[in-house]
């Protein structure tokens, strides 16, 4: 249809993912915390999207079907960690998690 | 075409802004799922409307819905968006960004070294996604269901709260980590 | 000559003996045994010696090879004996004053609890001396210079319990080690230039080698040097006589310190093929003799007094080898043995009788109270002294005298220090005679009502028939060896010279009578200055002895010439220092090193590990950060 650079979209695709990067750094919540993996991984499967619409292949779209289901899985085991969570330590702070040290 | 792809890549991109900034958790979610149809339309625009559907339908549609029915069942409200204000301090921000943005500044540096690379969209249709899923990736489809699976049992699983029935004179709060001052209280009702 | 081999067995034999058994002994039984096997070794030895005179052997000596000692690739050692002219003199000496000695300890060592140790050890000494004087080949030797350094170890710390004994006895062991450790590296040297270590071989092939080591002279001189108590490690003497008066008689005046003086006579090849090393062994002989005669001037232990002047004694000995007067130098050993033998067994009495009193200004009056030992201790001091004519020292130290001035090796430096050393030698044994026999008794030798009378206060017949044996010997066994302008007899160079070679003396020579003239005055000298100092005190001596400067001079003198104190702060200090330092073992500490730092980095780094989401995202994102500036900069 129309012919574009392909470096804009993998370019949109990483400003997406290094701020999903950011908010992972950033927040100390944990639903903001998961909320910013779920963009990071949405920019990755934009990058493959991008990635089989060059060559014109399903392949890319097939990858972001498996992301997409990884992540659905993932949402929800993490959500029912998250929960067991909030009601042993009371606080959705993920700094109080630090007892998986020396 | 290229034009409703700026367009949907700028919305997408401020969307995302959004999100990572906002306190109020139910704000953040909105924003994301903004994102989220503007992604679509990129894909839309990139001649992939089977995956523009799907992230319509499947991550907008589901699993953001799921964060909001978690963020609605915590209650979390004002008192986190208070918490969040007070938590998200300049001095916290600051640091990382600066290095998730050297990260950027690489990653697009990497990218325009290479030679030009020219999309030319033609639509990959649900029929051509479908032979191929059924074809080739027969396999990843079946690991897929596996996944999904595990995530369902696990998810069960893990977020069943154990109800243990006392009487009320030997209520002792069931979380192992604080110590509060025994106050009798009724069996718990959240559930 | 198989009865070579007893002479060092019997008293081998009596110390396994004593040893072995000797405290299951019955008392009366240890001191036959432990002095009937030097008496007997005497006898058979001047049986020899009558036989070697009358009848000489053909090449000069009596050999007796007893069995192969090891075999090590051409190396072939074994244990021979050899009995020649210079040996002789030197195993009747150690056997006969030996004797002597032993039937004196009977006596003086009765009350001791150790008194079978004290033979055993004193057996074992004697048959190494005589192992080391008769000696076939160099190792042998070398075993009985051990053999006598540790026995010197051994009687000088025999009362071991008080510490002083033993540090005494430590301190001789190092420091003539170090003269052992330099004599082994010229032994190893030495084998290394001739090939063999057999004795007649090595002075029959030393002239005719194609090279010639100078260290080996020199390094067998340090060896010397240790075992004899010279400059610079002479400072083990004085302390040494922590030991019992027997064994500073035996071993540190007649035998063990003359085994340096043995060496060097019997190397004399060796020596002499090497300018250097012999004026090396006379500078040192008349420094010593002169810096332990002014220390001994000064001196108030009767015992150390004896030991300074043993050491400036066997410094006129060393002179006398270094300018190549060999025949004087074994004279010279020969009569000292005896005068000084005498002196410290005459000095162990006096010592007992006075309560273990050593300080001779506590003594005085000794003279008519104890008669026997006033008369052979004078006879002793006029034999140290050099009395002209009358006393055996007299001949002895005449021929050295002369030769230091007027040997081909000899000059003028060499023999007036020799000749200050007489009239040195002659003020301290005056000294020593005025102070402890002469004056008003300051102790007395009466004991307490109630106790026991000490040993030698009416001592017994076993300590004064060797007393008086060696007081005629000091007077009289000068006679054989006359000078050459009073008679015609030499018969001791005579028979010494079948070894070792004559003494070149230089062209020209001076009047021979007029520097006996000189020599006598002198002497007398000394005696008169001792009178007027020690018997005669008038005030303004005393006043001048009391003064700021002689106290001074007289405290630097006492101390050894500071010696001690030059080598504390030189080795003693450093070495306790690194000791103290290296307390906790400094090599421990490399590994200790690596175990602590190791612990750190183990505390920094699990730094990293705290637990907090965040901060691991952050590892992360800083490594794949590298890893991209790597590909985009490379």
């Amino acid at each position: 249809m129309s012919s574009f650079n392909g470096e804009i979209v993998l370019i949109v695709a990483a400003i997406l993912f290094v701020l999903g990067l950011i908010g992972v750094l950033t927040r100390k919540n944990i639903i903001f915390i998961l909320l910013s993996v779920e963009i990071m991984l949405n920019s990755a499967g934009l990058a493959f999207v991008a990635a089989g619409a060059k060559w014109q292949q399903p392949d890319g779209q097939v990858m972001f079907l498996f992301i997409l289901a990884m992540a659905a899985a993932e949402v929800s085991v993490g959500l029912a960690l998250v929960l067991q969570i909030y009601h042993q330590h009371k606080t959705l702070d993920v700094d109080g998690l630090k007892e998986l040290r020396d | 075409m290229s034009l409703l792809f700026y367009i949907s890549s700028f919305v997408a991109i401020l969307a995302t802004v959004m999100v990572i900034t906002r306190y109020h958790p139910i704000h953040a979610l909105l924003y994301l799922v903004v994102s989220l149809l503007a992604v679509a339309m990129v894909f839309l625009s990139l001649g992939a409307p089977f995956v523009a559907v799907l992230e319509v339908i499947i991550y907008a549609g589901a699993i953001m819905v799921l964060f909001i029915f978690f963020i609605m069942m915590l209650n979390l409200g004002s008192e986190t968006a208070q918490q969040e204000k007070n938590w998200l301090q300049p001095r916290v921000w600051v640091g990382p960004s600066l290095l998730s943005l050297v990260l950027l500044g690489e990653v697009v540096m990497l990218l325009l070294k290479g030679q030009n690379i020219v999309i030319q969209t033609s639509v990959v249709d649900a029929r051509k996604v479908a032979l191929s899923l059924y074809g080739e990736y027969i396999v990843g489809v079946e690991l897929t269901g596996f996944l999904l699976m595990a995530g369902i049992v696990g998810a069960a699983h893990i977020g069943k709260q154990k109800k243990r029935n006392l009487h009320r004179f030997l209520q002792e709060n069931e979380n192992t980590g604080t110590t509060i001052k025994t106050i009798i209280c009724p069996p718990s009702t959240v559930k | 000559m198989p009865l070579l081999a007893f002479i060092p067995t019997l008293p081998l034999l009596g110390f396994l003996v004593l040893s072995l058994a000797g405290r299951a002994l019955p008392k009366k039984l240890i001191a036959p045994i432990g002095a009937g096997t030097i008496c007997i070794a005497s006898v058979i030895t001047m049986l020899l010696c009558a036989r070697f005179l009358l009848t000489p052997p053909a090449d000069g000596a009596y050999t007796q090879t007893l069995w192969q000692w090891f075999n090590i690739g051409s190396l072939s050692v074994s244990i021979s004996l050899r009995l020649d002219a210079l040996s002789l003199v030197f195993v009747f000496i150690i056997t006969f004053v030996g004797a002597l000695i032993h039937i004196y300890s009977a006596a003086f060592m009765r009350q001791d609890r150790d008194y079978a140790r004290f033979f055993a050890c004193m057996n074992l000494f004697v048959c190494s001396m005589l192992v080391l004087v008769m000696a076939g080949n160099l190792v042998l030797l070398y075993l009985g210079w051990e053999g006598v350094g540790l026995c010197s170890y051994l009687l000088i710390g025999f009362w071991y319990e008080t510490p002083a004994n033993s540090n005494a006895a430590n301190k001789a062991f190092y420091i003539t080690r170090i003269g052992d450790t330099a004599m082994a590296i010229g032994l190893f040297l030495l084998y290394k230039e001739l090939g063999t270590f057999t004795i007649p071989a090595i002075l029959h092939d030393a002239p005719q080698a194609p090279s010639y080591n100078t260290l080996i002279p020199l390094l067998l001189l340090a060896g010397a040097m240790g075992k004899s108590a010279q400059l610079p490690l002479q400072t083990w003497l004085p302390d040494a006589m922590a030991g019992p008066s027997p064994v500073s008689a035996l071993i540190h005046a007649a035998t063990m310190v003359t085994a340096g003086v043995y060496l060097i006579a019997r190397m004399h090849v060796l020596f002499q093929l090497s300018p250097l090393a012999m004026t090396a062994t006379a500078v040192i002989g008349a420094l010593t003799l002169f810096i332990a005669g002014c220390s001994a001037m000064v001196q108030t232990d009767i015992k150390r007094i004896l030991a300074y002047s043993t050491i400036s004694q066997i410094g006129y000995m060393f002179l006398a080898l270094g300018v190549g007067a060999w025949s004087a130098a074994i004279f010279h050993f020969f009569t000292h043995a005896f005068f000084k033998a005498l002196l410290f067994l005459a000095a162990g009495v006096v010592i007992e009788a006075l309560h273990h009193e050593h300080n001779i200004f506590k003594m005085g009056g000794l003279k008519n109270k104890m008669p026997v030992v006033f008369l052979t201790f004078l006879a002793g001091a006029a034999a140290l002294a050099a009395l002209p004519l009358v006393s055996a020292g007299f001949y002895s130290k005449d021929q050295i005298l002369w030769y230091a001035w007027n040997a081909a090796n000899g000059n003028a430096a060499l023999g007036s220090i020799a000749l200050a050393g007489a009239f040195i030698t002659s003020f301290y044994t005056t000294r020593l005679l005025l102070v402890v026999f002469w004056g008003e008794s300051k102790t007395t030798p009466a004991h307490p009502p109630g106790q026991p009378p000490p040993i030698a206060y009416r001592p017994g017949p076993l300590m004064t028939v060797p007393l008086v044996i060696l007081g005629i010997l000091s007077l009289t066994s000068g006679f054989i060896e006359w000078p050459h302008n009073l008679l015609h007899l030499t018969l001791f160079s005579h028979h010494v010279q079948k070894t070792l070679p004559a003494t070149l003396l230089k062209e020209n020579l001076p009047s021979e009578s007029a520097f006996q003239v000189i020599t006598t005055l002198v002497t007398l000298a000394g005696i008169y200055l001792a009178y007027i100092v020690y018997y005669r005190s008038p005030a303004s001596i005393l006043q001048w002895r009391q003064s700021r400067r002689m106290m001074a001079i007289r405290d630097f003198l006492f101390d050894g010439w500071k010696f001690d104190a030059l080598y504390r702060t030189l080795f003693v200090k450093p070495f306790v220092f690194i000791t103290r330092v290296n307390k906790s073992d400094i090599s421990d500490r490399l590994y200790n090193g690596i175990a602590q730092a190791s612990l750190m980095l183990n505390r920094m780094v699990s730094l990293s590990q705290n637990g907090s989401l965040r901060w691991y995202i952050v590892g992360v994102l800083a490594g794949i950060l590298f890893i991209i500036t790597l590909q985009l900069f490379t």
